[in-house]
């Protein structure tokens, strides 16, 4: 017999259930006033599980104020929570009030919210922390009890995750015996997230509660004719095969690695849709109309299928999916197992999957995953120090809802875990910046927006502040972005401003799922009508997800232990029997460098295995050695697994050009160059509250009079190049963009590990990556200048010489 | 700095987005929008009070480089009309030494045309418009004018992509008689040259945008 009071017993009987195990183990940690985290495979209840114990308080002790908090990374949070806690709500006749708030509540609702809250609330922490911006936000959450938080591993390492532990700290303030709760999936060390969680660093103060696992997930290869391509990234060779899956099975996602690669299978896919089967296409640009639309065409079962990227990780359970297909490599096994979690919601059967590998490295990586998750193996999550914009925003919030004392609110600050090492010095920075900007030059002390009064304590100068910090506040920051429409004004989704500007009228893109034709840009709209003409592909800016390290590791492995090959499939073995044939497969821990010429030529492989991002950042800086050299470099084309460099003159020492001295010299210079800091400084510019947000369709007529951050950015280097944000830029791009961790790794071991063979011609482990070449667009080291030259000669021609330059005097 | 013909006068274009007129040893420059950071600071925007200081400085350096006797500013050289009163001390300075030593002209412009006690402040004398030498000098072209005209007010910028990469670079419009200076402040954001509203300015004529760099002037036509 269980321990849940007797109506919530009948409840469970009267579906024929009994709590699971760990559903019962929540409630013992919260009877025992614990915190608790939750880690559990998808399906196991766990939604159901984090609201238990509130729901057996709220029957045992009925209270009107609030009492459970839920905090979730998505705004659409109804299926689930439909499912999962309205429906035994019903069910039970229980008198509890659940509401959501979120960016798209109405002013109405929020403002009764606020005056008479729900016994739970659903939110996301930008709308927890913007409640916490008001006065009466103490009286609102003294009587909370419980804060639950779901997907806690999509965005406790991050920034949003900073400002909810910050939040938390908060809540915690006002509500003492509030109880902490996190819902997981499986996570490679749960120990960090206790961490995270408490706060304060007290493991013991939180449970350890682990659902059991799930049937073992059934995934497979798929390897149209048994044979894996040479190159390519994406799998879109198996249309067909694909497409028979759908048909075969009742519902299947089809996940993407990139939104734009999302554009193409869809069409892939159509092409080959004979029986005209309902399949949809679901990204992040899309209009949230759209996607709004499919996703209610997949709950109600009227698709297919649903061809899909990350916008699809979280969230958005569908009992009816029985078939996911992963195109391309699967990057890493915690995300791909999330995918898979989004098939077959029972935990007694097993979810089906598909891998699609787009060439002979995907084939191994694809291969590595199944084994990885196989052994139950998880992608490492890399928790890191707070960032210092968040912390900005989140103390003007503060202040917005009530004075406060530099100590009191620094002690309150570090009792968040990402901040709990905050050093004195640096908040007094960021409490200056808020203040007046931080700038060494004091010229704003008569701005001030928050000014410390006699008395000690800080207040808002200005009620307007707050009311501009309210607009402002959040912390997800888009590029600026152009709207898709056709000549009727429906809209269809967004584009990134900077990918606008490379189209002209009569361009085409897909987008959307329709080959589209440019009309031309007006204000924030882009005019488009749909055309038949085949159509050039979006770009869409941010940095790719890389392999992650285990899997990559796993991967070095097979290339040095042939008594793996025999279950790969034969072109892949005879791959690496030529290889080995012709060159050499390093041991795991070992750097092979080869460099042969082709074509009058000198190509440089590294087969480096740190990813896309480590790799595109190593090949700018190694470039740059070689000019530096006398090498002559034409370009570099980077892959997860490899660089390669292409020069008139041959590497003949490579350990020279991946000395760990890079890091100190080049590095600092490129990225200080680079678009990387700029848009980084971007974010933590409106995140920190230094300018205002856009707010789509409120810019004004005319660019002139919105300033640039790029303009701000590079006063701010010359003239206070050590300014706080510039820091947190910097960290940033450090962190996300560049992922120097793993550069850094490489080069500081790439001397010692390095082995170099010289060949007469290209290997087989080279072709991959040397067919990428003239595919990626790379414009190494070309200053603007030249490109200005190169783009006048360009339309001078087509111009037919109507625009000759200007000879100088 | 890469000299051309314009209404039949020779000018040379500078690098910095600035107009020299060799004849007279003149500058032109065209919106400053000086204290531009402090303005949005005082709504709580705190942008780099550095701004002033920069703008400045570069003005300072071409006065030099160039030793030009003449200094013309087209209008918007403060953001705001208080602009001239919230100058630090060593902007202040520095900036009434360059009008002292210079014959300095003030073009009043939208955004400053209430400063009316710019030259009290800042030294140089105000005006509305002039005319010099055959060619008017004021901050926004009219399109009806059909002498040859100097202005500035858009803050031109050329957008184009080639290879993947995207470049913007401050710019001069062009047309048979009206020369449209790029913004010179620090903070300034860009216009694309071929914005309707330019267009509209120049009464939708022929235009070509121009960029200096160091030893060539670029040339490209703007589409109609």
């Amino acid at each position: 017999m269980s321990d849940l009071t007797p109506i919530l017993d009948q409840w469970f009987a009267g579906r024929g259930w009994t709590p699971r195990r760990h559903q019962l183990a929540m409630l013992d940690a919260a009877r025992a006033g614990m915190s608790a985290l939750l880690v559990a495979p998808t399906g196991a209840g766990k939604t159901l599980a984090g609201f238990l114990p509130s729901l057996v308080e709220l029957v045992e002790q009925p209270t009107d104020g609030l009492h459970t908090l839920y905090v979730s990374p998505l705004k659409a949070l109804a299926v689930d929570i439909q499912r999962n806690l309205m429906t035994p709500i019903e069910e039970m006749g229980l008198p509890i009030r659940v509401e959501t708030r979120t960016g798209d509540t109405s002013s109405d609702k929020k403002a009764r919210q606020r005056i008479k809250p729900p016994q739970m609330l659903l939110t996301t922490p930008e709308s927890l922390s913007l409640l916490l911006s008001y006065p009466d936000s103490a009286e609102m959450f003294a009587s909370l009890r419980t804060i639950v938080i779901d997907e806690v591993h999509a965005f406790a390492p991050s920034k949003r995750g900073d400002l909810l532990s910050l939040c938390m700290a908060r809540l915690q303030r006002l509500a003492p015996d509030m109880r902490r709760v996190a819902l997981s999936a499986t996570v490679a060390d749960p120990t960090l997230y206790r961490g995270w969680l408490s706060g304060d660093g007290d493991l013991d103060s939180v449970a350890l509660v682990e659902g059991d696992a799930g049937a073992d997930p059934d995934i497979a290869i798929l390897l149209p004719l048994g044979r894996v391509p040479w190159a390519g990234h994406s799998g879109r060779y198996a249309a067909e095969q694909v497409m028979q899956q759908i048909t075969a099975h009742t519902t299947s996602i089809i996940f993407c690695n990139t939104r734009s690669l999302a554009e193409l299978i869809f069409q892939d896919l159509w092409a080959v849709n004979e029986q005209h089967l309902p399949i949809g296409i679901h990204h992040g640009s899309l209009d949230r109309e759209a996607r709004e639309r499919a996703e209610g065409a997949m709950a109600d079962g009227r698709l297919r299928a649903l061809v899909a990227t990350a916008s699809l990780d979280l969230g958005v359970d569908w009992g009816n999916v029985d078939l996911v297909v992963q195109m391309g490599a699967p990057k890493g096994s915690s995300r791909l197992l999330q995918r898979i979690g989004r098939a077959n919601h029972r935990l007694d059967e097993p979810s089906k999957a598909l891998i699609v590998p787009g060439n002979r490295f995907e084939y191994l990586e694809a291969q590595a995953a199944l084994d990885a998750v196989e052994a139950g193996e998880r992608d490492p999550d890399i928790f890191r120090p707070g960032a210092l914009d968040v912390l900005a925003q989140h103390i003007m919030a503060l202040a917005a809802a009530a004075p406060f004392t530099r100590d009191a609110m620094l002690a309150e600050i570090r009792e968040a875990a990402p901040y709990s090492t905050l050093p004195e010095e640096t908040f007094d920075r960021v409490l200056g910046f808020v203040a007046t900007g931080g700038y060494a030059l004091r010229a704003y002390d008569k701005y001030q927006r928050i000014v410390e009064g006699p008395d000690g304590l800080w207040r808002v100068a200005h009620p307007r502040f707050i009311a501009q910090h309210r607009l402002n506040a959040g912390i997800i920051v888009e590029a600026a972005m152009l709207t898709v429409r056709f000549r009727n004004g429906r809209s269809l989704g967004r584009v990134e401003e900077g990918f606008a500007a490379s189209l002209s009228p009569k361009d085409t893109f897909f987008f959307s799922g329709l080959s589209l034709e440019v009309e031309g840009v007006k204000g924030e709209d882009l005019f488009v009508r749909a055309t038949s003409r085949p159509a050039r592909i979006p770009t869409y800016g941010g940095s790719r997800m890389p392999i992650s390290t285990n899997l990559a590791d796993r991967v070095r492995h097979f290339l040095h232990e042939p008594e793996q090959w025999p279950r790969f499939p034969p072109d892949v073995r005879e791959w690496l029997e030529a290889q080995r044939d012709r060159s050499i497969l390093p041991a795991p821990d070992r750097l092979l460098v080869e460099t042969f010429p082709r074509e009058g030529r000198h190509y440089m492989v590294v087969y480096s295995f740190e990813g896309w991002n480590a790799h595109q950042s190593l090949g700018m800086l190694v470039t740059r050695r070689m000019e530096t050299a006398g090498l002559q470099p034409i370009g570099f084309v980077a892959s997860d697994y490899a660089i390669a460099t292409y020069s008139l003159k041959p590497v003949t020492d490579p350990a020279a050009l991946f000395s760990p001295d890079i890091l100190d010299n080049e590095f600092v210079e490129w990225v200080q160059e680079s678009s990387l800091l700029k848009r980084a400084f971007r974010e933590v510019a409106v995140i920190g509250g230094l300018v205002e947000r856009q707010h789509p369709g409120k810019r004004k007529t005319g660019r002139q009079v919105s300033f640039s951050t790029d303009l701000i950015y590079d006063v701010l280097r010359r003239y206070e190049p050590e300014h706080l944000l510039l820091e947190a830029a910097w960290e940033d791009a450090k962190a996300r963009m560049t992922d120097v961790g793993r550069l850094g790794r490489l080069l500081d071991t790439a001397a010692d590990r390095i082995e170099h063979v010289d060949l007469e011609r290209v290997s087989p482990l080279a072709v991959p990556v040397l067919v990428l070449i003239g595919r990626e667009k790379v414009a190494a080291g070309t200053a603007d200048d030249a490109l200005l030259i190169e783009a006048e000669a360009l339309v001078a021609e087509a111009m037919g010489g109507a625009a000759a330059p200007a000879s100088p005097n | 700095m890469v000299r051309f013909s314009f209404a039949g006068v020779e000018l040379a274009a500078l690098v910095p987005g600035a107009l020299g007129w060799p004849a007279r040893r003149a500058l032109l420059v065209a919106d400053l929008h000086l204290e531009k950071a402090s303005f949005y600071a005082a709504g709580g925007q705190m942008l780099p009070p550095y701004d002033t200081a920069a703008t400045l400085r570069d003005l300072a350096a071409l006065i030099e480089s160039t030793d030009a006797r003449e200094v013309w500013c087209l209008g918007d050289s403060f953001h705001d009309a208080k602009g001239c009163e919230r100058l630090a001390d060593d902007a202040r300075a520095l900036l009434r030494g360059l009008t002292a030593r210079t014959q300095w002209t003030w073009i009043s412009g939208n955004h400053d045309v209430a400063a009316v006690r710019l030259a009290d402040h800042c030294g140089g004398h105000v005006v509305d418009e002039a005319e010099v030498d055959g060619l008017l000098l004021r901050h926004e072209a009219d399109p009806c004018e059909t002498r040859p005209e100097l202005s500035g007010h858009f803050h031109p910028k050329l957008r184009l992509s080639l290879r993947g990469r995207n470049v913007a670079r401050r710019c001069f419009v062009a047309t048979a008689t009206k020369l449209i200076l790029p913004a010179f402040g620090a903070l300034t954001g860009g216009l694309d040259a071929g914005h309707p509203v330019i267009r509209a300015a120049i009464a939708g004529r022929p235009a070509e945008a121009l960029i200096p760099l160091a030893d060539r002037l670029l040339r490209f036509p703007i589409a109609a």
